[in-house]
């Protein structure tokens, strides 16, 4: 016969794992709840188009939200992801249009741009070890900056490709339809998890947002991690500055400003820590559906006012946060 | 006695001096203002006209003012080890809730001027604007040192959410002040000197003397450097954390004041856009560490006014605005690369190889 305790190990496990996915779950109740309560008060809330479409309005966040992922959760943070996406959509926008450069030529640029600038800024928190919060807002006045450097006018795309790649509608069930940029998140998305729980390099990344010396006495290629975490957000972002151009059609030195701090409230309220060490990053995709239903219920009821958005969000991520540290202290405690 | 002991002693003392904590952000300043000086002679004139004084150099003052207001109050919260990324929140609010308070009902006053029309005397619209300041200051306060959230995600709260209340309270338009009593506190002068200059002036001198004349400003230090060590040494690391930030919500109140009485208007959507983040290089590049313990408040004035004087010296040695940017940026790895521990060590191996010798 077992005896008790190995019977109940099992048990135990279970109810650890599931203090583990709490703030998961908390995430994806609130989703539920918001959706839910959307669906009985305004016809035609609860369909699918609805749902996707908190997709194809916020594909790009969810794209530089699921690099934004991996630097907090390594216990850092990036303040240049909507500067680095202005600079996507300008560079993108100035090539195509007034240096007539082929897409196919340009998409990739940006990408390599994108990861440069990420790769810089991991180099310098890593090696000068400064703090990353300085560093990325010396990234975001720089790209900022380059961006008007450029030109401080809006820039409209008429190249073809962009066009019919913003207006294509890709067929879905039901008579519903997404566009370009929701198969590149949802791309994105499989690469993300599959790198972040199915990879050395995701679980290096845990292990740094843990305890970073810890980390580094058990031998894991620290430095090496941190410059990739970075130079990944910065390709995250700079895909998120090739959805935007999708989705706006043109480049703009203003594009995306403040989507940063909608980034970092996407993780967070996706249940991340932003102590670093524990988030998933179907949490984040699940934050920024949290974000999509807002900004939707807000639009279905009408005479509420655009900056209710910004109103709801800080309380929500006011409510995620107590919620975190409640989390903290009982953890402690059990 | 030979030159050369006299020349050591030269070295000595200038080495003494560059370890003093505003040696590199004056010396920094000094260098704008020389470049200044070369490109643009007629820079440090300083003219009196219809008795106010006229100059780039009141300009680059009077401009920096609320800059130097909030630098001051975050300055505190960083050396506590906290950050406030809401400041240009506040900033917005507070301009918010003066210009609903007074109105912005324009009444034409025989077809030339206006009237001065205000729906509340103008202390109690200053006092409202800066009680409530105050109260998101204290607000983040309590988040950090009550709650225990880190300041960064405490504050960003107040960053996304703010500007939301703001444009609340303005209704999403931009509220026009007309009201010219309330216009003295950004474009007055008293004395021939900005009326802001005083106000700044005045603020410092509180900000000082509670940090250098009280033991006020050692428990900041000492909760910055260690707060377990600060409470066990009987501090009220609580109370002093909550009050640093309170102090910086009422810094970026004033600073709101200042801001929609210069543009004689509140809008919530753009008033103080940024400002977190050159308040943040102000503090940063007037020597003080973003890991806390010892600041200097006199270094984040100086750091605000390298901030304004680098503006005023692009702007006018005739290159695009949208240089500045870029300039700023490149000051911030400068400046950050240089304070780091991996080129102080680097240094001192310098010095210590040459101390040996």
């Amino acid at each position: 016969m077992k005896s008790a305790p190995a019977l109940l190990a099992p048990a135990l496990r279970l109810a650890r794992l599931n203090r583990r996915f709490l703030p998961l779950a908390v995430t994806v109740c609130l989703f539920a709840v918001l959706f839910g309560a959307g669906s009985y008060l305004f016809d035609g809330f609860f369909s699918l188009q609805v749902f996707l479409n908190f997709f194809i309005d916020n594909a790009f966040l969810a794209i530089t939200a699921i690099g934004m992922t991996f630097v907090i959760i390594s216990g850092g943070i990036d303040l240049s992801v909507g500067s680095v996406i202005a600079l996507t959509t300008m560079v993108s926008a100035a090539l195509v249009e007034q240096h007539g450069w082929s897409p196919a030529l340009v998409i990739p640029l940006v990408l390599v741009m994108g990861s440069a600038i990420g790769l810089l800024m991991g180099v310098v928190i890593q090696f000068f070890q400064i703090q990353a919060f300085i560093v990325t807002l010396a990234g975001m006045f720089l790209t900022r900056g380059l961006c008007y450097l450029i030109s401080i006018d809006s820039i409209t795309i008429n190249n073809e490709f962009y066009v019919d790649v913003s207006s294509h509608r890709i067929p879905f069930l039901f008579d519903t339809s997404i566009t370009w940029n929701v198969v590149i998140a949802l791309a994105l998305f499989a690469v993300a998890v599959y790198l972040a729980h199915y990879t050395r390099f995701g679980r290096t990344v845990y292990a740094i947002g843990g305890n970073e010396q810890s980390a580094l006495l058990m031998g894991l290629p620290v430095p090496r991690t941190v410059v990739l975490i970075y130079t990944f957000n910065g390709f995250c972002s700079a895909l998120a500055g090739v959805a935007f151009t999708f989705y706006m059609v043109s480049g703009y030195g203003l594009h995306a400003q403040g989507m940063e701090m909608d980034a970092i409230a996407a993780v967070v309220i996706g249940g991340t820590l932003l102590t670093g060490g524990f988030g998933t990053i179907v949490g984040t995709l699940f934050g920024v559906l949290i974000y999509g239903t807002i900004q939707t219920l807000i639009m279905f009821q009408g005479s509420l006012s655009s900056w209710w958005t910004k109103i709801v969000i800080g309380l929500l991520l006011l409510a995620s946060c107590l919620l975190q540290r409640l989390f903290e202290r009982s953890a402690r405690r059990g | 006695m030979t030159p050369r002991p006299s020349a050591a002693e030269l070295l000595r003392r200038l080495r003494r001096l560059t370890r003093r904590s505003q040696f590199w952000p004056l010396a920094i300043l000094g260098l704008l203002l020389l470049f200044n000086l070369v490109s643009n002679p007629a820079f440090f004139s300083v003219t009196v006209r219809e008795g106010h004084l006229y100059g780039s150099l009141i300009d680059i003052l009077n401009r920096a003012s609320p800059l130097m207001i909030i630098a001051m109050g975050l300055t505190l919260v960083i050396a506590t080890h906290g950050i406030d990324i809401s400041v240009g929140a506040v900033v917005a609010i507070s301009g918010a809730v003066a210009a609903a308070l007074i109105g912005g009902e324009l009444v034409l006053h025989g077809g030339t001027g206006m009237e001065d029309v205000t729906q509340v005397p103008l202390p109690v619209v200053i006092l409202v604007a800066l009680g409530v300041a105050l109260a998101f200051g204290a607000w983040n306060g309590a988040l950090v040192s009550l709650v225990g959230m880190q300041p960064i995600i405490a504050t960003l709260i107040l960053l996304v959410a703010g500007r939301g209340v703001a444009q609340l309270i303005t209704d999403g338009q931009i509220i026009t002040i007309y009201y010219s009593p309330y216009y003295v506190i950004g474009n007055g002068f008293f004395l021939g000197v900005p009326v802001s200059l005083y106000i700044v002036a005045g603020v410092g001198a509180v900000l000082l003397y509670l940090a250098r004349r009280t033991a006020l400003g050692m428990f900041v230090e000492a909760i910055g450097i260690n707060p377990v060590a600060a409470r066990l040494a009987g501090i009220r690391a609580r109370t002093i954390t909550l009050a640093c930030y309170a102090v910086c919500g009422l810094c970026a109140g004033i600073a709101g004041l200042i801001v929609s009485s210069n543009v004689k208007s509140a809008d919530g959507n753009n008033a103080g856009l940024l400002f977190e983040l050159d308040a943040i290089l102000a503090v940063v590049l007037g020597g003080n560490s973003l890991a806390g313990g010892k600041f200097t408040l006199v270094g984040s004035v100086i750091g605000a006014l390298i901030i304004q004087t680098l503006t005023t010296t692009i702007y006018s040695a005739g290159v695009a605005p949208e240089v500045n940017l870029v300039v700023k940026a490149l000051v911030v790895f400068v400046v950050s690369i240089l304070q780091s521990q991996v080129v102080r060590s680097w240094i001192g191996l310098q010095r210590g190889a040459e101390g040996g010798r």
